[in-house]
């Protein structure tokens, strides 16, 4: 498959970790943060992939790790290349990639707003983003508590009630049955 | 607060040549927080005042959410607004009405505020959807408000999500029901409560950039 014999071609030059092929025309693999320079580059001029589809994060909080996920595309075989990064998660920095396509620093200054990765150097990166006067940890963080900080910061209207809807709807229809009755 | 650099005290060089100061928070802006305005010596007058203004709802066409969507299907043949003497406009200043379409994030807060307040008396607001009311699906989010009234007041508001543009209707003869009945003192209740008001919206908008009554 096509993949496979990417994958062998850049296994030869890269320290590449195992290859998950997702579909037909989606792979990913992980790597580390020093060789994504290198394996970007060669990628996009030798290898076909002109595009950078995405550049994101997931907090992998138990492990003390972002994970950045480069996704590249390759129009004329018409298949993505998912390159996976483990960072550290304290003091997050990652080498920007906004000279290799200019459209990353757009990407990159909303890690840093919503993650806080820093990627130094990048256009723009210290002016919020989405978010105007941000007083707290980003807000995509998983030790972040999006609920504890709606009920702090915004007032609420008493008497909201929240109705699982199974159940719910099993009451309306069918009142005399009992509500677990599945 | 004040930290963005269009909004600092400078001079300026204008076209002909000549050297000003501007500063810009008091020179766009009016200083004074609005005032109360008095009804008619009379109340027949009044009355008949608060019947010529429910015959012309001018809607701001500020889509906050996604709302904002329904109000486009009113505009169009199938269910016509227009026919009921409410129409849409692009600014605040030839509109009466603001209806808050939806969810509104602290940062659109900020221009709805804007909006509102250079808006001129009398003006109305109505809440449209459960996000305005109590949040909605939105109510664990971490940038969307979910109280409206604790904000801008509100006249009436339209529960749903999404109401249809029926509702919507529906939410057009009533609001004129309220205005009729001289019911809909929203303009006057947010002078008369002006720094509550300023008080709720500054919780919330952390990055106060602009003066605290924007006519």
């Amino acid at each position: 498959m096509a993949m496979k014999e990417l994958y062998a071609r850049l296994k030869a030059l890269y320290p590449l970790g195992e290859l998950t092929d997702q579909r037909r025309d989606l792979a990913f693999v992980t790597l580390p943060a020093a060789h994504l320079r290198d394996t970007i580059l060669h990628l996009r001029d030798k290898e076909g992939f002109t595009h950078l589809v995405l550049l994101t994060a997931v907090d992998w909080l138990e492990e003390g790790q972002f994970q950045l996920t480069y996704l590249l595309n390759n129009r004329q075989r018409a298949c993505d290349l998912g390159l996976r990064v483990m960072i550290s998660r304290d003091a997050a920095t990652m080498e920007g990639i906004h000279d290799i396509w200019p459209t990353a620093a757009t990407y990159q200054r909303e890690l840093r707003e919503m993650f806080g990765i820093d990627f130094p150097g990048s256009p723009r990166i210290e002016e919020e983003f989405i978010l105007e006067g941000w007083n707290d940890i980003p807000p995509y963080r998983r030790d972040f508590d999006t609920l504890k900080y709606a009920q702090e910061a915004y007032a609420e209207r008493p008497g909201r009630v929240t109705h699982d809807p199974e159940t719910h709807m099993r009451l309306q229809m069918y009142p005399g049955q009992h509500p677990a009755g599945k | 607060m004040m930290t963005k650099p269009e909004l600092m005290k400078r001079m300026v060089k204008g076209p002909d040549g000549l050297e000003f100061e501007v500063d810009p928070l008091r020179d766009y802006y009016c200083e004074a927080p609005p005032t109360v305005m008095p009804g008619a010596y009379i109340q027949i007058v009044e009355d008949f005042f608060n019947w010529a203004r429910s015959q012309s709802l001018w809607i701001l066409g500020f889509g906050t959410g996604c709302g904002a969507i329904e109000m486009r299907p009113l505009m169009t043949p199938r269910f016509d607004a227009y026919r009921f003497g409410v129409a849409w406009r692009p600014t605040p200043r030839q509109a009466n009405l603001f209806i808050i379409s939806g969810y509104l994030s602290t940062k659109t807060l900020k221009r709805a505020i804007r909006a509102y307040e250079q808006m001129q008396n009398p003006k109305y607001v109505i809440g449209l959807g459960s996000c305005t009311i109590n949040g909605g699906m939105y109510w664990d989010s971490y940038n969307t408000i979910k109280k409206l009234d604790e904000y801008l007041p509100v006249d009436l508001y339209i529960a749903g999500c999404m109401p249809r543009p029926e509702a919507l209707l529906a939410g057009f003869e009533e609001m004129k029901k309220i205005i009729r009945a001289g019911k809909a003192e929203g303009a006057n209740q947010y002078a008369e409560n002006f720094a509550w008001y300023k008080a709720n919206q500054k919780r919330v908008i952390h990055d106060w950039d602009m003066p605290d009554y924007n006519w």
